[in-house]
């Protein structure tokens, strides 16, 4: 079935909860845009801990310089970023009450623990953000190092309730009862490791091209000073490893989908039936009545990405019932964006410092410096594309072979109100950070270090006579 | 003490702490809306940046320490809250989204008229949001959260008990943010600032104390196990409570402002400690006993596991951060 047709009858359905369709679409809403800050949240206080250390090793004043202006675009973003992820904390209970009813003393533990990362990570941040010129440099700059590590701590913990609801281990069902829970194996969980490792590269990927980009568009626009060169070399350093690894990573997480998940893996692939030798790669197409159309076939590819294997065949869709199949071409299509911008992102760094080795200097080029700030919104890109493959292919399960989606919904059709609100608050607040920022950089580039309290009307006399004229 | 007792104890002390400190930060917005214009309010919201900046966020992690405890000990009676409080706990929701957010983009702010427009948005949601949590406790206290199915979706938060709540919570919030603010001028050396602060926060803390103690008398036919809890076991509480305001507002009038801090937080722990000591044994009351609605054992140890490990990292960072605001290197003016 094609996925309009999926979605219609989602919406239709007499079987279904009210609360269903309003539901997937907020935690849609809200995950995507909490994951995007998430990232930011993870990675740039290590670059930022990278820049500082740079700065107060070296007496380096433009390191130093660049790490205070980031921490405080990270003020913005880590603010945000905690709002949302206390909307998500509601929202688990709100939309879906029937898996947090019966599956919250499962997976509580790992958010447990994610929370208790996050409340050190806040703690830090404070001290952080707030200890520039009021504790000793040298001191400082470790303060840093806390967030960073929170961070990580907390995204490992979130990612193993993710790896759960894909691969539930950790409580037995006798009878339709949940027993025998043991929360520690949820928050161990083997599936989590390579899920979080692949998240964990792809913040570094977002938060580091994102950054490249700001000074990549510096250096377009004719600001060729150290000042932007640092600024674009430092975070490009930290996501050129990343999207090198990121293709490893993201191969190797496939990899036990086989296993785990056959119905993602089919959708991923674009596998209609089991062939009898190795499947062929597809790239693009879609499948319309059944009928796999537009795609190009590589053979052999899809069983030696999929199954490392050039005999095994990935087992097609015709094996699995239709009422336990994903959205195949949603599915699909996202899947595939990711790993084109995968690697399309991990061939152009890979170029770029082979260049650079061999004594081209990349950032001389104008259509490379063109490329590179357009690659934070295309890491962004492939970071949602593979929420939305990971979450849409687990359909129709919320715990994947245990409990439907539908059954854990309530029955609100009130959400659709509560939808709307949402996207216009999150819209105003993407507005709002925008603004924000770019005020920000603004004041910046016309040389005021520091912003003034905004609160009262500025006493211009005074203001312009202080400015030497 | 049983598991499930200690679990409940461990969650409890998160409400109690958040009402306190992620209650000071929203009091602030109070103090925030009634400054005044740009001109006139500038040192005063300047004071609130200051004082609730470098904290806020670990302030506000409380809430969400008390949230997963709550699903995680006690799965089915909060999917039971949140089916029924779904409407308050939406709106107390977007409270803090538009709050914290514009918190961040006032202080940061290019113009006064962006800073206006976020700084009006914090302060609305800062004096609303606690409100809805106030009602949310009422809900929970008057015994109108069913432990299955689905409560009233309106009369379940609007009613006697939660509306006297909701009055209360705010009027707390900014009672604790008046106490501290003022004392964080006065320490600031901003004796102007000090002075009007403190004439506000002892008419805040009179009007607080006398709706708190207006409102035993409603809870007596709305909120029956409530009031029988609060005539009982939890008198005593409500004694000190009383005493502790009194206190806090008699070192205010004497200004003897950093003394006036601690018997605040005193008067309103012991307020949140005397609803929770009054509906024991109830977690939803008359309805789920802890006891009952406790999840797994393992899960429940487990609980118990990551608190502790929260009071051995946590606290310890957490007194340092407040220690550093206290110092004079933090309140000097920002850079
Ligand atoms: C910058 C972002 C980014 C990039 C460049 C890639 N990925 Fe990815 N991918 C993610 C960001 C991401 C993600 C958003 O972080 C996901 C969603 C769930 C997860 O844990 O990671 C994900 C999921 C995900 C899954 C699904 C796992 C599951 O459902 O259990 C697979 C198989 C891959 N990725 C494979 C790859 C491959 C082979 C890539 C090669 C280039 C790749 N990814 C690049
Ligand atoms: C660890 C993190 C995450 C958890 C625990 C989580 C949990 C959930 C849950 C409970 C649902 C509803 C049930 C369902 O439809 O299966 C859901 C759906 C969804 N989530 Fe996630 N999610 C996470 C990360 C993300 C991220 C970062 C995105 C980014 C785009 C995302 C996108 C979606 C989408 C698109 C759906 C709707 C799927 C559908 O109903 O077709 N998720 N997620
Ligand atoms: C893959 C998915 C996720 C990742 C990588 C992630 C990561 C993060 C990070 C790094 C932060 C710190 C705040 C910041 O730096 O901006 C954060 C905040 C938060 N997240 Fe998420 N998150 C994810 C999904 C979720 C989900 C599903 C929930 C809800 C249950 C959630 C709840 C929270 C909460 C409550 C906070 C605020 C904590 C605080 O106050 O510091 N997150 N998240």
């Amino acid at each position: 079935m094609a996925t309009p047709d999926l979605l219609i009858t989602a919406l239709t359905s007499d079987l279904d909860p009210a609360g269903l369709m309003p539901a997937r679409q907020q935690m849609a809403l809200s995950l995507g845009w909490h994951i995007v800050l998430a990232c930011f949240g993870v990675a740039l206080p290590a670059m930022i801990f990278w820049m500082h250390w740079r700065g107060v090793r070296r007496g380096d004043d433009t390191a130093l310089l660049l790490a205070h202006r980031w921490a405080k675009v990270s003020a913005v973003l880590f603010a945000i970023g905690v709002v949302s992820g206390t909307a998500l904390a509601f929202q688990m209970g709100l939309l879906w009450p029937g898996l947090m009813g019966t599956y919250g003393d499962v997976v509580g533990l790992s958010f447990a623990f994610e929370g208790l990362a996050f409340f050190l990570e806040a703690i830090f941040l404070g001290i952080y953000l707030y200890g520039w010129g009021r504790i000793d440099p040298r001191r400082h700059l470790w303060f840093v190092l806390p967030i960073a590590i929170t961070g990580v701590v907390g995204t490992y913990c979130i990612l193993t309730v993710n790896a759960w609801m894909n691969a539930p281990v950790g409580f037995d069902l006798v009878n339709g009862e949940v027993t025998n829970i043991d929360p520690w194996a949820v928050l161990f969980n083997p599936n989590a490791f390579w899920q979080f490792l692949h998240m964990w590269v792809a913040a570094y990927m977002v938060a580091g091209f994102s950054v490249a980009a700001v000074y990549a568009v510096g250096l377009l626009k004719g600001r060729r000073d150290r000042y932007h060169r640092l600024g674009f070399l430092v975070p490009f350093g930290f996501a050129s490893v990343s999207a090198v690894l990121q293709p490893v990573v993201g191969h190797l997480l496939g990899s036990r989908l086989a296993e785990t998940q056959p119905a993602k893996l089919a959708a991923f692939e674009l596998a209609t039936e089991t062939d009898s030798g190795a499947s062929p790669l597809r790239i693009g197409g879609v499948l319309i009545d059944g009928v796999v159309r537009y795609s190009i076939d590589i053979p052999y590819l899809g069983s030696l990405f999929a199954r490392n294997s050039f005999t095994k065949p990935v087992q097609g869709l015709d094996t699995i019932p239709v009422e336990d199949q994903p959205p195949i071409n949603m599915t699909h299509l996202a899947f595939q964006s990711m790993v084109g911008i995968g690697t399309l992102l991990a061939l152009a760094v890979v170029i770029f410092w082979v260049a650079r080795w061999r004594g081209h200097d990349l950032l001389e080029r104008r259509l490379f410096l063109r490329f590179v700030s357009i690659t934070g919104v295309l890491a962004v890109v492939a970071l949602e594309a593979g929420w939305i493959a990971t979450e849409v292919g687990r359909q129709p399960w919320i715990v994947y072979g245990i409990m439907r989606t539908p059954e854990a919904a309530g029955n609100n059709s009130g959400l659709w109100w509560l939808l709307g609100i949402t996207t216009v608050v999150y819209a105003l607040m993407t507005v709002g950070a925008t603004i924000v920022i770019r005020s920000m950089a603004r004041r910046w580039r016309a040389g005021e270090q520091d912003l003034p309290s905004p609160y009262g009307p500025r006493v211009e006399t005074l203001a312009s006579s202080e400015k030497p004229s | 003490m049983t598991l499930e007792m200690a679990v409940a104890a461990a969650m409890f002390v998160g409400v109690v702490v958040y009402a306190l400190f992620g209650g000071a930060d929203f009091g602030s917005g109070f103090f925030d809306l009634t400054a005044g214009g740009s001109e006139r309010g500038a040192e005063l919201r300047t004071q609130v940046d200051r004082s609730i900046g470098p904290v806020w966020e670990a302030n506000h992690v409380w809430l969400i320490y008390v949230l997963v405890t709550w699903w995680t000990a006690f799965p089915e009676a909060f999917a039971a809250a949140m089916e029924t409080l779904i409407l308050p706990m939406f709106l107390a929701l977007f409270g803090i989204v538009l709050r914290g957010a514009s918190f961040a983009f006032r202080k940061y702010a290019e113009t006064l008229g962006q800073a206006r427009f976020f700084g009006v948005v914090f302060a609305l949601s800062s004096v609303v949001t606690p409100f809805f949590f106030g009602t949310i406790a009422g809900a929970i206290a008057s015994g109108r959260v069913p432990a299955s199915g689905r409560g009233e979706l309106i009369g379940s938060w609007v009613n006697p008990t939660s509306i006297f709540g909701g009055v209360i919570a705010v009027g707390t919030c900014a009672f604790l943010a008046g106490v501290f603010l003022t004392a964080d001028a006065a320490r600031a050396g901003s004796a102007g600032l000090a002075a009007t602060l403190r004439l506000r926060t002892l008419s805040v803390g009179l009007v607080t104390g006398a709706v708190v103690f207006a409102a035993l008398v409603p809870l007596e036919r709305d909120a029956p196990t409530l009031a029988d809890g609060l005539e009982t076991r939890a008198a005593p509480l409500i004694v000190l409570s009383f005493l502790a305001g009194a206190a806090t507002l008699w070192l205010l009038w004497t200004r003897r402002f950093a003394l006036a801090r601690p018997a605040a937080l005193l008067a309103v722990a012991a307020v949140v400690l005397g609803w929770g000591v009054a509906q024991y044994p109830w977690l939803l009351v008359d309805e789920v006993t802890i006891a009952d609605a406790a999840g797994a054992r393992a899960t429940l140890q487990g609980v118990l596991i990551a608190a502790a490990i929260a009071a051995a990292l946590v606290l310890p960072s957490l007194a340092y951060l407040y220690r550093l605001t206290q110092t004079e290197a933090w309140t000097r003016p920002d850079h």
